[in-house]
């Protein structure tokens, strides 16, 4: 009864969605007032809808409701709850259903947003978003429809995938996906400007705070990803740049090249027809990205797996929307005239600089993720593409992007002179070169070519973003939260440089086979293997082993990896133990039984690894800080007063 | 002129879709993703053996040899197609074949090795596919070249050819064995 009503639920939000889409693009084209009336009720329902629909998979799965193909699939009647309910997102059909959820209440929070804006433009943008609901509802209806059941069913079901058995994952999709589906907020908003023709510098302030909210979950959901792979794989690696991440990481950057570009449109009204390009790229590339995942193109290229019917749909999808939102775009943006111009040494120009590094970086990794499938297609063979190609282009573009960021800030709009910021930045300058060196020549012995660099460039960053607020400060200025938001988000980025340069450089490993009582050293610590007890989890049993970690004598940590054995899927997977000393992170993993009491061991010493990710949560707060910037509130209320005039004045055009 | 670069975005994208239909028609062609795996460790496995449920096959026993690690499933009709040339491998005794009998039903499992024969040293059983994930499988059939340390050397997409046998895999074997011997048909 449950999983039928779900289903239901999930068919009415799909007309509400074509309604939506519906009254909001064709209301507007057509000025009919009653058409934009019935946009928000049709929202409304279609979120009601799809929170039913979402409510009945969950409640399918607390109930171990295995006549329910998917549950069976997916859950086991021994899963503990909390991973019962994480398991809605175990699979394909099911992270289908966690997408439209989390669209429809970025569709719920955008439509009581935009409210006050003006009505065609609001409707508009509510429209696109509803094309988009309606597009995913669709694909799940037809291909992939969780709710199907099994006759007979299952006595039980055949349990969560092990390795997903796990908090950090657990957590990490609805946020990444939080964070793809936002970047549709602004699509929807460059979709609306493009049906409309104009715009200009209100649109990019209404724009502005959506983007960003999308772009801290996508960087917190990345770093969840990236941790989560560090410790739960067992071999200590946190970016292997696999097509799925690379998946997630395009938008990423796309997404950072937005805000950017958006401050420019803001402030000087230029770059339109470019931040309307990147506004759809962004998007464009999470519903890519989104289907490379769990379907993906790249896995309906192999059609054993998936169904052919299913990647022709994802490919329909892809052409009506990214194709017609670029259709429009060669349309429409030719129309968009920017309102003046720059000097070379003017805040504009570090911000183009920065689009250009964002873009190409994106680029390249594009290409990397996309050769292997694009020589095949045209039969020049295979190729393999991986760090040794992503590790120096990467970095290639984003060297000049980091040095050039810490005298960007500095520079004024408008009008270049940055005579007056000249010394403060080459004493930082100066001072990051000195701790960069003294870092890696001093402090450690070796590390690499560009590790003194990757240091000085981070510390660079901090220093010199810390120079504005520092200033404010001592005259007793108010520093706005848009300001402190970015600054915090670049220190953010100088800690992540810096996190990333050391765990690069100074990284110490060694897999070794140690019998009870016996000893290995790696670096400065000492390892001592105690032994082997049996354990016993809720849904599986396996070996833990203790091993005592020590510095010159002085006890460091006791560490437990332990190997456990799902019972339902007699999956072994290695959690490895992880302790923080200070700031470096001490990882061990237990490998196999050698016999004889001896097991294999994967020791590891990173320093500072901790930090990659501890960055990326100060990035993304960095975000959420500069929205809750007056600016944005001031300009719902200054809507406020003004959309029925400009409503009117539209009516009688 | 200055019209015409704003319809760059929709022509590259136009090519990337002819390039994703392409891939999509072309299934054939499987050799497409090179594995991540390349170089590394082949996953830890132990698991249960389809021939003796109370023993357990695990990579720890292989070590030290050189093995190909064969994913299959009596569903997968090209695994049957592959099933002649796996019997000629295991008859020229160049490289012991360890099976990945995946997702598939034991009792099937078993009568299909009865009737077609039987290539494999040992075969684990991966009932619910998720050793194949560990593995980064795609779509059975996929076979992994594993060398003595562990290391995956090389890994094949699709049933393997005769060619495919004499081109990639006998020229990444250290052996020295005539190579006529698994191939003359």
């Amino acid at each position: 009864m449950i999983p039928e009503l779900g289903q239901f639920a999930l068919i009415l939000a799909m007309l509400l969605a074509a309604l939506q889409a519906f009254f909001g693009i064709l209301g507007p084209a057509l000025k009919r007032d009653r058409w934009m009336a019935a946009v928000t009720p049709a929202v409304s329902g279609q979120v009601v809808m799809v929170a039913t629909s979402m409510a009945c998979l969950v409640a399918s799965f607390v109930a171990n409701d295995f006549s329910v193909a998917y549950v069976a699939e997916n859950s086991n009647s021994a899963l503990p709850l909390f991973y019962r309910v994480a398991a809605v997102w175990g699979s394909h059909s099911g992270s289908l259903i966690l997408w439209i959820f989390l669209l429809a209440c970025w569709s719920l929070a955008a439509a009581i947003g935009i409210s006050r804006l003006p009505k065609p433009f609001a409707s508009r943008v509510l429209g696109v978003l509803g094309l988009i609901s309606f597009g995913f509802l669709l694909y799940t209806l037809a291909t992939s429809n969780p709710f199907l059941r099994l006759d007979p069913p299952w006595p039980d079901g055949e349990d969560l995938n092990p390795i997903l058995q796990d908090p950090g994952l657990a957590g990490h999709p609805p946020i990444l996906y939080t964070g793809y589906v936002g970047l549709a907020v602004a699509f929807a908003f460059a979709g609306a400007a493009m049906l409309e023709g104009r715009l200009d510098r209100d649109w990019a302030r209404w724009t502005r705070p959506w983007t960003t909210a999308a772009w801290a979950f996508l960087t917190c959901g990345i770093a969840l990803g990236s941790w989560w792979a560090y410790y739960t794989l067992g071999w200590g690696g946190f970016w292997f740049w696999d097509p799925v991440e690379n998946a997630s990481f395009m938008p990423w950057l796309m997404a950072t090249a937005l805000i950017h570009s958006l401050a420019v449109t803001e402030k000087r009204g230029l770059f339109k027809s470019w931040t309307l390009l990147l506004a759809v790229l962004a998007f464009s590339l999470s519903l890519v990205g989104t289907f490379l995942v769990r379907s993906g193109v790249l896995v309906s290229v192999h059609s054993f797996a998936a169904s052919p019917t299913r990647g022709m749909f994802i490919l329909a999808f892809l052409i009506v929307m990214i194709g017609g939102a670029l259709a429009l775009y060669a349309w429409r943006a030719p129309l968009l005239k920017s309102e003046a111009g720059f000097e070379l040494t003017a805040r504009e120009s570090f911000l183009l600089f920065n689009n250009i590094l964002l873009v190409t970086a994106c680029a390249t990794v594009f290409a990397g993720t996309m050769a292997p499938l694009i020589s095949s297609a045209l039969n020049l063979g295979k190729l393999s593409v991986g760090p040794p190609y992503f590790n120096p282009t990467f970095l290639l573009s984003m060297l000049p992007l980091l040095a050039l960021l810490s005298v960007g800030i500095h520079a004024r709009w408008k009008r270049g002179n940055l005579s007056d910021r000249a010394r403060p930045l080459a004493l930082t300058l100066m001072a990051a070169a000195v701790i960069g060196c003294g870092v890696v020549f001093g402090l450690f012995t070796g590390g690499r070519v560009l590790s003194p660099v990757g240091i000085a460039l981070g510390v660079w960053i901090i220093l010199s973003s810390l120079l504005d607020p520092i200033d404010r400060l001592r005259r007793h200025i108010t520093i706005p939260r848009a300001v402190l938001g970015m600054t915090l988000a670049h220190i953010g980025l100088g800690i992540f440089v810096i996190s990333i340069t050391s765990v690069e450089a100074f990284t110490a490993e060694r897999d070794v086979a140690l019998g009870q009582g016996s000893t290995a050293q790696l670096g400065a610590y000492e390892f001592r293997f105690e032994g082997i007890q049996p354990i016993e989890g809720p849904n599986y049993s396996g070996v833990g082993g203790t091993v005592i970690v020590t510095r010159h004598g002085a006890p460091v940590a006791v560490m437990h990896p332990e190997k456990r054995e799902y019972w339902v899927q007699h999956t072994v997977t290695t959690a490895s133990s992880i302790k923080m000393y200070y700031t470096t992170n001490i990882l061990v993993a237990l490998g196999q039984d050698l016999g004889d009491g001896h097991w294999s061991l994967r020791l590891q010493v990173r320093p500072l690894v901790a930090f990659i990710w501890l960055a990326a949560f100060i990035m993304a707060t960095g975000g959420m800080l500069a929205i809750s910037d007056r600016r944005y509130r001031l300009a719902r209320a200054e809507a406020a007063a003004v959309s029925p005039v400009v409503a009117v004045t539209r009516g009688e055009a | 002129m200055s019209r015409a670069r704003f319809i760059i975005p929709l022509a590259v994208f136009a090519l990337l879709v002819v390039v994703l239909g392409i891939g999509i028609k072309q299934s054939p062609d499987k050799d497409l993703i090179p594995s991540p795996l390349i170089g590394k460790p082949a996953p830890d496995f132990s698991l249960p053996s389809l021939t003796d449920p109370s023993q357990r096959v695990s990579s720890a026993q292989l070590r030290g040899h050189w093995y190909l690690f064969n994913v299959w499933g009596t569903w997968c009709g090209s695994c049957r197609m592959e099933h002649d040339m796996l019997l000629k491998i295991k008859e020229s005794g160049v490289i012991p074949l360890v099976g990945l009998d995946w997702k598939d039903d034991r009792s099937d499992a078993l009568s299909f090795l009865k009737d077609a024969g039987d290539p494999y040293q040992s075969i684990a059983v991966d009932h619910d596919g998720s050793e194949a994930i560990m593995w980064g499988v795609y779509g059975a059939p996929e076979t992994f070249l594993v060398n003595p340390q562990g290391i995956v050397v090389y890994k094949f997409i699709g049933p393997i050819t005769d060619q495919a046998w004499q081109e990639q895999f006998l020229p990444r074997l250290p052996l020295s064995a005539p190579p006529s011997t698994a191939s003359s048909s």
